[in-house]
């Protein structure tokens, strides 16, 4: 018998438009879609909790249902819910390594460029193939040298002089992976007077979500919270975040799914696209030149489900001589770790095929898009470079 | 006209009907059971469904309270797949009368009840929406019980072995020979046809009924119309039976049932015209809600999905009394002793879970009219799908091709015959009702094997349409499978699924507010808005819903 706190289930009036609007169940019968795996079988799991089913491991948590839903059911969760309690028992090497994004990212980012040979090199693919079921057919994403935290050290010293300040929340990706992304974000917030501090911050814990590893990422969270509040508390500063993922994870996944409250800071954090373009309207626009190029933006989910899309497209349009093209909203397959395994790798190409034919049918000189992991999907499936918003205002401001 | 001839002719198909059914076809008697409506279409399907350990009764009616006792093991046995062995709690409020514990103790031990009191924290662990301020909780072997699976697996055992089941037809008339009553007359609705039947014993076991059918023939048996109103709560908000430890009253009973909770009952005196319409007073619902709170706080956040009532049995056999103040206890007249009536029987009162008692005691005096010297075998014959503990995690793995909630819920259904719906072929895996998980292959098993002849018969055998949409979205997907598999037509099919969307409608009416609601709207924009099924029937002479 469970404790019933979160009774949202109770409110679906089985109307099915969530199911409609499901990626995974529209290409694979293996699911039964999130009305079935949410609200439906939720009744039933609470009579008899061995009634839970493993096909809720197919859902992605791209959280399009949520967005669907007319009765705020909070759908992915209640599925990500009952994914947690089956996957506890069985601790798998790779959705461990795949969960560890910050761990494997320190000891990656020391050796990165003998990672990133090793990780586009075919016995090693074929190991990974083999022994921890992570798909052959996938590039894995490369580390960059070094991390970002590393770099900002010495940053640190020139972002006191600003008035105004923000903290950002900076991400494993930028850490490790990009950290001309997190550059790129020090330079635009400085471009409009704004000083830029970090926290010590750990992972936003939602790999270890996906991966069934609740309570790590619980406590992941609850430190996050901590310093984020410590951090902001005096100066009633904003959290900015560039990962559409991580800021969607701090401000609802936290509470929601985690059960950890974060009242303290949920209304500092913004997504760095939102922040900036309200900025932006406060007649705070740098000088900027223009680009003069066509490229297709891609609103990935999470950024969807926080509402935040919408700022992204406002922001971009404000680049000159950008010719600005929005692609459908829909998943691009990947869902962070998920089309990196084996088992769903074909789902995940099927979910985004028709992402990758409509951008080729466009064929713009660049993609853009908010979220690190859609990024390597489309770059996977389609010859064209994709950058970050971010990455495209801070080439063009002067 | 047409006749037929049998030894015992029994009247009503709930569950004490069921059970004299299967207890004379097991001790080789040929019988034929006749039903108005359907299984379990009277009061048996409309109570709460608890397989009560004697507790509620030990205080006043040790008598009843040993009885249910002796059942509630017998049934743990042979009913088992009707049975979930939740176990109850008796839970005093600070409010309550704090001596009434101890004395239930006493009078639990004094009638053999296994009663344990357990500390608060273990009962809040067991039972975590509690009201955490109550003061003590005991421990009793009460238990859930589905009355539908449990009248139906009784008429299909005897059906199998070879009795005979008429249900949609009434018994219009007693036939009587001088004095002694020979057959009985019947009307089939489906067929649209009259015939008779001729029995050497009629056992009456029409319940509330029975004085509406004595009456004509001058057998004056007078039935005290007592109505009891419950709730039913969208999810299981409780695990276990929770009992408010004091006298019985109004709204301090919480039943788990399957996938809901249900919360019991009022008791009220209506008047015998209107035991075919009984409604539910916003009043009762009232103090259900407001006394359920008390036990469950949870219970104001939560969706109720309908309301309904069903009519205690009871026998007046003095004057005007309240309706708890006369005895559960179980009634055999035999007409020839009352009225001088030969070859009449009548078999009320009693409770759900006392059906198979009282069948053996109606059966045993059936023998004594016939002459015939065979022991009851209903205390250790267990009913079709109980025969073997069949419900464990490893029996989910299987049965490919469905999830684990929809192979649960099948066998939580069928017991042992899960197996004959799961594996049969591999057509029809898709769900119907998908708020119980009622697979294509469980429709089509109960209309093959489980007399059912429309939507809401289907839905007794099935859970079909009980589950929070309330028939939205499987009402008229079953309405097809009835043409495929029946030998339904398309305009009956039609009138099939208003009759159900109906029936379902009276239960949702009382209940309308908050998510209640907005899924009313939404059924009656698929049904009319998108259908117009209300101008659908204006050919044939049915009425749409809310017209
Ligand atoms: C509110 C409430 C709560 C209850 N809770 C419980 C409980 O928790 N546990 C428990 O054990 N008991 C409970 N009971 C008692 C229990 O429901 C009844 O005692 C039991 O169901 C009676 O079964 P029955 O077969 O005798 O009567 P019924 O189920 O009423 O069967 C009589 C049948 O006869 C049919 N019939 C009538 N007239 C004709 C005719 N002319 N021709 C053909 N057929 C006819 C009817 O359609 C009906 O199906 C409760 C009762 C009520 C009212
Ligand atoms: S979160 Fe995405 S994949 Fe999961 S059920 Fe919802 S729509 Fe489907
Ligand atoms: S969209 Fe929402 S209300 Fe509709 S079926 Fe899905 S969960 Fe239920």
């Amino acid at each position: 018998m469970i404790k019933l706190e979160n009774i949202s289930f109770d409110h679906c009036i089985k109307c099915t438009i969530c199911t409609v609007y499901c990626p995974v169940a529209r290409v694979t019968n293996m699911y039964p879609g999130p009305k079935h795996s949410g609200p439906d079988a939720e009744r039933l799991r609470i009579k008899n909790p061995g009634l839970i089913d493993p096909s809720v491991k197919y859902c992605n948590n791209c959280k399009r249902c949520e967005i669907a839903c007319p009765s705020d059911v909070n759908i992915a969760t209640i599925i990500r819910n009952a994914d947690s309690k089956i996957s506890i028992k069985k601790i798998r090497i790779r959705d461990y390594i795949m969960s560890r994004t910050d761990f494997v990212g320190n000891l990656a980012t020391k050796v990165s460029t003998i990672i990133n040979a090793l990780n586009s090199s075919l016995p090693v693919k074929v190991f990974l193939d083999l022994f921890l079921k992570i798909s052959i057919k996938k590039t894995l994403p490369e580390y960059a040298y070094g991390t970002f935290r590393q770099w900002y050290k010495h940053q640190s010293k020139y972002q006191t002089s600003y008035k105004e300040n923000v903290v950002f929340f900076h991400g494993c990706y930028v850490n490790f992976n990009d950290h001309e992304l997190g550059k790129d974000a020090i330079k635009l917030l400085n471009s409009i007077n704004i000083g830029v501090f970090i926290t010590k911050e750990k992972c936003c814990g939602v790999p270890m979500i996906a991966n069934g590893y609740i309570k790590r990422a619980r406590k992941n969270a609850k430190h996050n919270i901590k310093t984020l509040t410590e951090a902001t508390k005096n100066k009633k500063s904003k959290i900015v975040v560039t990962s559409s993922t991580c800021a969607f994870a701090l401000k609802q996944e936290y509470p929601e799914l985690l059960g950890v409250k974060n009242d303290t800071i949920a209304d500092r954090i913004e997504y760095i696209t939102t922040y900036i373009y309200r900025k932006f309207r406060k007649c705070d626009t740098p000088p900027m030149k223009p680009l003069n190029i066509t490229a297709a933006y891609h609103p990935p989910c999470h950024l969807e489900r926080l509402g935040s899309a919408v700022y992204t497209k406002e922001l971009l349009k404000i680049i000159p001589g950008l010719n600005l093209k929005v692609l459908h909203s829909e998943c691009c397959g990947i869902s962070g770790t998920y089309g990196f395994k084996k088992e769903y790798y074909p789902i995940s190409q099927k979910i985004g095929e028709n992402l990758f034919r409509q951008i080729d049918s466009i064929n713009p000189d660049i993609v853009i898009t908010d979220c690190e992991t859609c990024k390597w999907q489309i770059e996977m499936n389609t010859s064209f470079e994709v950058v970050h918003p971010v990455t495209l205002l801070a080439r063009s401001i002067l | 006209m047409k006749k037929i001839e049998t030894d015992v002719i029994i009247i009503g198909g709930g569950a004490t009907g069921s059970g004299v059914l299967r207890d004379c076809t097991l001790r080789g008697i040929k019988a034929v059971l006749v039903e108005k409506d359907d299984i379990a279409s009277g009061t048996t399907g409309r109570n709460h469904g608890l397989l009560h350990s004697g507790a509620r009764y030990a205080t006043k009616d040790p008598v009843s309270a040993k009885e249910c006792i002796a059942e509630n093991r017998i049934l743990k046995k042979i009913a088992r797949h009707c049975i979930e062995d939740t176990g109850g709690l008796f839970v005093t409020l600070p409010e309550d009368d704090q001596g009434y514990h101890d004395m239930l103790v006493r009078d639990c031990l004094n009638a053999g009840i296994d009663c344990k009191e357990i500390s608060i924290k273990d009962a809040l662990r067991k039972e975590p929406n509690l009201n955490p301020s109550i003061r003590k909780a005991l421990k009793v072997p009460d238990a859930t019980i589905d009355p539908f699976r449990l009248a139906a697996s009784n008429i299909m055992d005897s059906v199998e072995r070879g009795a005979v089941v008429f249900t949609h037809t009434e018994i219009t008339q007693l036939i009587t020979n001088q004095n002694s009553l020979t057959g009985v007359r019947c009307f089939d609705r489906h067929r649209d046809e009259n015939f008779e039947i001729y029995g050497k014993v009629t056992v009456n076991a029409s319940g509330i009924w029975g004085q509406k059918i004595c009456e004509p023939a001058g057998i004056g048996l007078k039935m005290y119309p007592s109505k009891g109103s419950m709730l039913i709560i969208d999810y299981r908000i409780n695990n276990v039976v929770i009992n408010r430890c004091r006298k019985p009253s109004s709204g301090d009973i919480f039943v788990p049932g399957d996938t809901v909770s249900l919360i019991g009952t009022t008791s009220k005196k209506i008047s015998y015209d209107i035991i075919d319409e009984p409604v539910v007073d916003d009043d009762e619902i009232k103090i259900l809600l407001d006394e359920g709170e008390k036990l469950i706080p949870n219970v104001s956040k939560t969706r109720v999905l309908r309301a309904y009532c069903g009519i205690r049995p009871l026998v007046a056999l003095s004057g005007n009394m309240d309706g708890r103040d006369i005895s559960r206890g179980i009634i055999l007249i035999d007409h020839k002793e009352s009225d001088g009536i030969e070859n009449f029987i009548t078999i009320t009162g009693g409770k759900l879970m006392t059906y198979r008692l009282m069948a053996e005691k109606a059966t045993n005096l059936v023998c004594k009219k016939l002459n015939i010297k065979k022991k009851c075998l209903t205390r250790k014959t267990p009913i079709p799908g109980s025969e073997k503990i069949f419900f464990n995690k490893r029996k989910l793995k299987p049965f490919q091709g469905f999830s684990n909630s929809v192979v649960g819920s099948t066998i939580y259904r069928h017991g042992t015959r899960a197996e004959q719906i799961l594996q049969s072929n591999k057509k029809g895996s898709g769900l119907i009702c998908e708020c119980e998980m009622v697979t294509d292959r469980e429709v089509k098993y109960a209309i093959d094997n489980q007399l059912v002849k429309d939507i809401v018969d289907l839905r007794r055998r099935t859970r079909t349409g009980m589950g929070p949409c309330q028939g939205g979205q499987c009402a008229y997907r079953s309405a097809g499978l009835f043409t495929e598999y029946g030998e339904t037509k398309g305009e009956e099919a039609v009138k099939m699924l208003i009759d159900f969307l109906e029936e379902r409608w009276k239960g949702v009416k009382p209940t309308l507010w908050g998510d209640s609601l907005r899924e009313a709207e939404f059924t009656y924009w698929i049904y009319q808005g998108l259908f117009g099924i209300g101008n659908l029937t204006k050919g044939f002479g049915v009425k749409g819903k809310r017209e």
